[in-house]
C-alpha cells in the first residue's frame, strides 16, 4: 500500500494539484472573458440578429394581424370574402390613423409590384368608404387592382410572421402565388450571374497569387537576409499602405486615358484611337485585387519556405534527381502547409470584397458584396440584403473551418 | 546566387528567366504607388504625366494640390484627419487593452475551449467587412450610438482586437516559462513578476499588434461607411477618399495618396525595427 503524499499544510497533494489547475483555469479565463464577452455581445450576438432579419416579418405581421388570422381560412381559390376584406379595412385605417400604412406599402411591394401606389390611394380614400357596404366593391371602387386575386394573395403571403422566400431571389428563383417554385425572367437575373462572378474573381485572383507569389517568396527565402530584407519592403510596403490609395493608384494607372494606355500610345503599340478598355470591367477588379491581395499570399508562403533546408534539394540532385524532378518530389510538397494558408486567406478576402470592385470595377466588374450594399442603402431591402449576407457568411465560414482544421488559428502569423 | 560553372544551357536559361519573372513581380507589387507620387507633385489639374514632367522641366512641378489639400475649402481634409487619427487612437488603445489581456489568458496551457474561444475572437478579422458593418450598425442604432464617436471606436475596437490578439499569443508562444518560475522562486509577487519580466519581454509583440490596429482603423472604410451614416463631421480620410474617388479622380487625391504612401513607410520601418529588437531580445542572431 503506497502511502498518501500529503502538501505541508497536510492536504492531499492529489486534491492540492485539482485546486490547483482549477485555479489556474479560471484565471486564464478570466483573462480572455472581458474580450470574449465584449466580441460575443457587440458583435457575434448582432450579426445573429441582422441575419434574422433575412426571415423575419413579425413586424408586418403585428401591423396586420387579425387580417393574416382571418385569412388563413381563405383558400385562395376566388375573391377573399367580406370577412376578410373588412378586417383589412380596418386594420388600414388604424395603420394610417398611427401613420404607419407607408411601411405596410413598401413591404408588400417586395411581394407584388404595384402596391405602394395600390395602398397609399387606398389609405387616401379610406374615409370615404361606407363602413355598412360592401367592402370588396368600395376597394375595387377605389383602385381596379383590388379587383386581381393576386393582390389578396400577396397581402395573405406579405404578413406571414417569418418566411424564407428571400433565399430564394438569391438565387434568382421565385414562389409562385399557388406554392410553385420556378427561375425569375432571364431579364431580372443578376444574383446568380453575381454569386458566380464572385466565386471565379476569388479563385481566379487566388490562383494568380499563388502563381505570382510562389517564384518571389522562393527567391525571397533563399537570398542572403541583407538582399531578402530589401526585397521585403516591396512586400511590406503595400501591406501597409491604405487600400484605398492602392485603389487609387490602380485607378490611375488603368483608365482610359490613364497611364498604362498613355504608354502604351507612346511606344506605339496601341492606337491612340482603340486604348484598351483596362478599367470600369472584370479586368480591372481581377488585376487590382491580386495585387492588393498578393502580400498576404507572399507572407505565409516565406515563412514555411524559410524554414526549408537547402540541403534537402542538394541532396536529391546528388543522388541523381534533376533539379525540376527535385523540385516536384522535395520542395513542392514542403511547402503545401504555407500555399493552403496564403490561399485560404486570400480566398476568404477576396469573396467579400467591396471597395476595390465598386471603384474600379463599374458595373460589370462588381461583386456580391456590392449588390448586398445595394440592398442595404439604396434599395433598403434588408431581408434581401441579410439573405445574401447569410449565403456569403455561411460560405466563408466553411473556409474558416477547413482553415482551422488545415492550418489551425494558432498558427496564424501576420507580417 | 550565382550559378556553378558546371550547369547546364537550358538550367543557366531557366535561372535567369526565373530572376525576370520574379523581378517583373516586384515591380508588379511596387510600382503602382510609385505612380502616385509624381503625379502629386503635377502642376496641370490632370491626372497624366505631362510632357513637360516628363522632360523634368521644374515648371511642370508645384506644390499646389498640397495647399489645396491643407487650406482648400472645397474638401474637409483637416476634419478627416483629425478624426481619423482620434478614432485610432482610441480604438488602439481599446483593442490592445482587450487584445493583450485576452491573449495572456488564451497563452495559457489552462485555458479551456481554447480553438472556439480563439476562433470567435479572431472572427472579425475573417467576416467579410459588409457584413459586419450592417451588423455593427444595426446593433448601434438600437443603442442611439450609430453615427456618434463612441459608435465608431467601438466598431474600430471590434476590427482591431483580432490582429492584437494573434500577434500578443504569437509572441508568447516563443515565450520561455522558466523565466517567470525563476523570478517567483526568488520571490517575486505574480503582479511584480508580470510588470518586470512578462510585459518588458512581450512589448515588441505588443507595439506590433498596436500598429496593426491602429492601421485597421486608420484605413477602415467599409464599416465606417455604414456608421458615420454620411456625416461630415464625423468623416475620415478614407470616406473623404472614397467620396472623391467616387466623383472625380483629382490631383488632391494624390497628395492625400502620398502623405499616406509616407506614413506607411514610417509604419514599415517600426515594424522592422521592433522584429529585430524582439529577435535580439530571444538571442536569435539578427542581422
Amino acid at each position: 500500500m503506497t502511502a498518501e503524499i500529503r502538501t505541508s499544510d497536510g492536504e492531499l497533494l492529489s486534491v492540492k494539484l485539482k485546486k490547483v489547475e482549477r485555479r489556474r483555469r479560471t484565471t486564464a479565463f478570466l483573462l480572455a472573458a472581458p474580450l470574449l464577452f465584449f466580441i460575443v455581445f457587440a458583435y457575434v450576438i448582432p450579426i445573429f440578429q441582422m441575419l434574422g432579419r433575412s426571415i423575419d416579418n413579425a413586424e408586418m405581421n403585428s401591423f396586420l394581424t387579425e387580417t393574416h388570422e382571418v385569412m388563413q381560412t381563405w383558400d385562395g381559390s376566388e375573391m377573399p370574402g367580406e370577412d376578410v376584406t373588412s378586417t383589412f379595412y380596418y386594420e388600414l385605417k388604424t395603420a394610417v390613423e398611427n401613420k404607419y400604412h407607408g411601411k405596410i406599402a413598401t413591404r408588400l411591394n417586395y411581394e407584388k409590384g404595384g402596391f405602394t401606389s395600390l395602398i397609399k390611394k387606398t389609405s387616401r380614400k379610406l374615409k370615404n368608404f361606407d363602413e355598412n357596404a360592401n367592402f370588396l366593391d368600395q376597394f375595387i371602387d377605389v383602385h381596379k387592382k383590388w379587383g386581381d386575386i393576386e393582390y389578396w394573395l400577396a397581402l395573405k403571403r406579405g404578413t406571414d410572421a417569418y418566411h424564407f422566400r428571400k433565399y430564394l431571389t438569391t438565387f434568382d428563383y421565385e414562389q409562385k402565388f399557388d406554392g410553385s417554385i420556378e427561375r425569375i425572367p432571364e431579364k431580372l437575373r443578376i444574383n446568380v450571374t453575381l454569386w458566380l462572378r464572385t466565386i471565379f474573381v476569388a479563385v481566379g485572383v487566388t490562383f494568380c497569387c499563388f502563381i505570382l507569389a510562389y517564384p518571389i517568396s522562393h527567391l525571397l527565402s533563399v537570398l542572403p537576409t541583407r538582399y531578402s530584407n530589401l526585397l521585403m519592403i516591396c512586400v511590406l510596403l503595400p501591406f501597409w499602405t491604405s487600400l484605398l490609395v492602392r485603389t487609387s493608384s490602380w485607378m490611375v494607372l488603368l483608365q482610359k486615358q490613364g497611364v498604362l494606355n498613355d504608354t502604351l500610345v507612346s511606344l506605339g503599340f496601341v492606337a491612340d484611337e482603340s486604348r484598351l478598355e483596362l478599367m470600369y470591367n472584370m479586368t480591372g477588379t481581377f488585376i487590382a485585387m491580386t495585387q492588393i491581395l498578393l502580400p498576404f499570399m507572399v507572407l505565409p508562403l516565406y515563412s514555411v519556405m524559410k524554414t526549408i533546408s537547402p540541403s534537402l534539394m542538394r541532396a536529391a540532385t546528388s543522388m541523381g534527381a534533376t533539379p525540376f524532378h527535385a523540385f516536384r518530389k522535395i520542395y513542392f510538397p514542403l511547402t503545401y502547409a504555407g500555399i493552403s494558408a496564403g490561399s485560404i486567406l486570400v480566398f476568404v478576402l477576396a469573396i467579400g470584397y467591396y471597395i476595390t470592385p465598386a471603384l474600379v470595377g463599374g458595373a460589370k466588374g462588381i461583386l456580391i458584396s456590392n449588390r448586398i450594399a445595394y440592398h442595404m442603402q439604396q434599395s433598403l431591402d434588408w431581408s434581401l440584403a441579410t439573405a445574401m449576407a447569410t449565403v456569403l457568411l455561411i460560405a466563408v465560414l466553411v473556409v474558416y473551418w477547413l482553415y482551422n482544421k488545415i492550418v489551425g488559428i494558432d498558427n496564424m502569423r501576420l507580417g | 546566387m550565382a550559378l556553378p560553372k558546371y550547369t547546364e544551357m537550358r538550367y543557366r536559361v531557366w535561372h535567369y528567366s526565373y530572376l525576370v519573372i520574379c523581378t517583373a513581380v516586384f515591380v508588379f507589387l511596387i510600382a503602382p504607388l510609385f505612380v502616385i507620387i509624381p503625379l502629386s507633385f503635377n502642376a496641370e489639374q490632370y491626372i497624366h504625366f505631362s510632357d513637360g514632367m516628363l522632360a523634368l522641366q521644374p515648371e511642370a512641378f508645384s506644390l499646389r494640390w498640397y495647399e489645396d489639400m491643407i487650406y482648400g475649402t472645397k474638401n474637409p481634409w483637416g476634419i478627416a484627419a483629425r478624426n481619423s487619427v482620434y478614432y485610432a487612437f482610441f480604438s488602439t488603445i481599446g483593442a490592445t487593452v482587450l487584445g493583450t489581456v485576452a491573449a495572456l489568458g488564451l497563452s495559457s496551457r489552462y485555458m479551456p475551449y481554447k480553438q472556439l474561444i480563439m476562433s470567435v475572437l479572431i472572427s472579425p478579422m475573417i467576416i467579410p467587412l459588409i457584413i459586419s458593418g450592417s451588423a455593427i450598425f444595426f446593433s448601434l442604432a438600437k443603442l442611439g450610438l450609430a453615427a456618434t464617436f463612441p459608435g465608431i471606436v467601438i466598431a474600430h475596437i471590434i476590427l482591431g482586437t483580432p490582429f492584437v490578439v494573434i500577434t500578443v499569443t504569437a509572441t508568447l508562444s516563443g515565450f520561455d516559462d522558466s523565466i517567470t518560475r525563476a523570478a517567483s522562486s526568488l520571490g517575486s509577487t505574480p503582479t511584480n513578476t508580470f510588470f518586470k519580466i512578462t510585459l518588458p519581454l512581450i512589448t515588441p509583440g505588443i507595439i506590433s499588434g498596436a500598429l496593426f490596429a491602429f492601421v485597421t482603423s486608420f484605413d477602415e472604410i467599409v464599416v465606417i461607411l455604414f456608421v458615420a451614416g454620411g456625416d461630415r463631421n464625423l468623416t475620415t480620410i478614407p470616406l473623404q477618399m472614397w467620396t472623391g474617388l467616387r466623383e472625380q479622380l483629382s490631383p488632391t487625391i494624390m497628395a492625400v495618396a502620398t502623405c499616406l504612401i509616407v506614413l506607411s513607410t514610417l509604419i514599415l520601418i517600426v515594424t522592422e525595427l521592433l522584429r529585430r529588437r524582439s529577435e535580439r531580445i530571444r538571442g536569435i542572431s539578427a542581422q
